[in-house]
């Protein structure tokens, strides 16, 4: 069991308020998924010709304002950091594949959780209260954002192991459910060169997601190939520059609800963290179908 | 069937817990004279009004989340809203009603009473069916009356792909089209007393404007399991 939130705004007021409403979302969800938690938010875009990333480190107290003035010095513009919890987001000027070309030779001991140009992904095991408050996601507006409670069934509870999972540039991943030909197909992504971090299986779907996006399939289509080539449980949530995308496998093993208002719209696992929504009650509130994809707001998915 | 302003004891579960608001409820017993209970901000929270059996009437202001009604005996309840999975699982009898729509696997297992649904249900509605009968104004979805055994289900809308998989020897009706049978779900014969059962059920359900004649009839082909006929009698 895990838990799955998504909110998407449609009015200032609701952006403002998004890491709020995020974070209600989550406390209702917590019982699903009691042994880690994460975020992607979609916020402040960075400037043309500059990039996101946000970074984990492991250490006790990361001089974040040294690196960040490492920074500055190679890539020439100032790069302004934001540190969150064991995190920080660096705004840096270099298009993200060289950013992250350079971060990963030269900072092995940084985890980079996500880059593109809005994207900030925050997550670390233990509860999901604790990583709310920890993190401050109340202090977070944005355009919309993917929030996910774990409850691990077949590999460990660690930081690295929890969601969402980057899938590429502005894009990540939340899944509840299981799957069960995860080793095969990490296997065939490997010879691909997918890279994975752990051993996982939402990694894997992640990785999927990555590959056949490179290989230039739509979003839509990547996520159609899931049914065909992911055997087991699931209910995935996308986050991209613009929106959010939802598939359920086809025979529906694992919930989701969905609402939308003229304020929002919002994906859960119950309808509880719906619920605690402004105007919950008066949504359109229907449970999405299973094998069939829905998205908001993607015009612009590359 | 709205309640009375007279005598109607309300809880709020914005403040009250689910766990106070079901030892509330089963302080009732099958003796206990009828009460009206009225149950506001239900907020989708799980496990709302399950376990009873007395002769209350419940009516819920709102959308439930899972296991709304389950073990459901005598009580009669009405959500005025959505209902998450499993609303009714198990209920021996009494009446539950979902105004809005129902989640997947509603009335599982369920051995009596009668569960109505105004919206559509999802999934595995009915599943392993015991003996009570749903009406659902909407459509259902996939899987719907998997390995049920008895009782009827009655659908006016449409159902999803794989109705009536294993099917034992509950009765399913359904208005609109069925996107594919399950194993060994085949479509019946529409006799005088499937006509006479549908127009109680319908009658029961409070469903107005449908005509049994609109219904199409599907069960078991009894070639899945191991059915004797010369058992019948055994079956109930």
């Amino acid at each position: 069991m895990c838990g799955i939130a998504g909110l998407y705004t449609k009015t200032s007021t609701l952006q403002q308020q998004l890491g709020l409403q995020l974070s209600r979302m989550l406390a209702q969800l917590s019982d699903r998924g009691p042994d880690s938690a994460g975020v992607a938010f979609y916020r402040q875009g960075a400037p043309a010709g500059s990039c996101k990333v946000s970074l984990h480190s492991a250490a006790a107290s990361p001089d974040w304002a040294e690196l960040g003035a490492e920074l500055e010095r190679v890539f020439g513009a100032p790069a302004p950091h934001q540190p969150r919890g064991s995190h920080a987001t660096f705004v840096i000027g270099a298009e993200p594949e060289d950013a992250q070309a350079w971060l990963s030779a030269e900072h092995p001991e940084l985890t980079l959780m996500s880059a593109g140009r809005s994207i900030e992904i925050y997550k670390e095991a233990g509860s999901p209260l604790q990583f709310v408050r920890r993190f401050a996601l109340h202090e977070l507006e944005g355009s919309h954002a993917l929030g996910h409670t774990r409850m691990a069934t077949e590999s460990r509870v660690t930081t690295d192991h929890s969601h969402p999972f980057s899938t590429g540039l502005d894009l990540c991943l939340v899944h509840n459910g299981s799957l069960s030909n995860h080793n095969l197909l990490r296997r065939s992504l490997i010879r691909e060169g997918i890279h994975f971090r752990t051993d996982c299986d939402s990694e894997v779907a992640a990785g999927y997601l990555t590959w056949r996006l490179r290989e230039g399939a739509s979003l839509e289509e990547a996520l159609e190939g899931c049914l065909e080539d992911l055997d087991g449980f699931y209910t995935f949530a996308v986050g991209t520059a613009d929106g959010f995308a939802v598939l359920r496998d086809p025979i529906a093993c694992k919930p989701a609800v969905m609402a939308e208002t003229d304020a929002w719209v919002a994906i859960a696992s119950e309808y509880r963290a719906i619920a605690v929504l402004p105007g919950a009650e008066e949504a359109d509130t229907w449970e999405p179908e299973p094998g069939h994809v829905y998205s908001w707001g993607m015009a612009a998915v590359p | 069937m709205a309640l009375t302003e007279e005598a109607v004891v309300t809880f709020d579960l914005g403040s009250g817990t689910v766990r106070d608001l079901n030892q509330l409820l089963h302080g009732g017993h099958p003796d206990s004279p009828p009460a009206r209970f009225l149950v506001t901000n239900p907020g989708g929270k799980h496990a709302v009004a399950v376990g009873l059996n007395a002769p209350y009437e419940i009516e819920i202001e709102g959308h439930v989340g899972y296991y709304c009604a389950g073990m459901n005996q005598l009580a009669n309840l009405r959500v005025r809203g959505n209902a998450g999975v499993g609303v009714a699982e198990n209920m021996m009898s009494g009446k539950v009603l979902v105004e809005g729509s129902a989640s997947q696997s509603a009335g599982a297992t369920a051995h009596g009473g009668l569960l109505v649904i105004h919206g559509d249900a999802s999934a595995r509605c009915g599943i392993s069916l015991k003996g009570a009968d749903i009406v659902v104004h909407g459509s259902v979805g996939h899987m719907t009356a998997f390995m049920a055994q008895t009782g009827r289900i009655v659908v006016l809308g449409d159902a999803g792909d794989s109705l009536g998989d294993s099917l034992y020897e509950a009765r399913i009706y359904v208005r609109g089209a069925v996107k594919g049978l399950g194993a060994d779900c085949v479509e019946k014969e529409m006799r005088d007393e499937h006509l006479a059962e549908l127009r109680e059920l319908l009658g029961r359900a409070s469903v107005e404007g449908a005509e049994p004649d609109d219904f199409r009839r599907y069960g078991s082909a009894r070639q899945l399991y191991n059915f004797h006929v010369d058992n019948l009698g055994s079956y109930g």
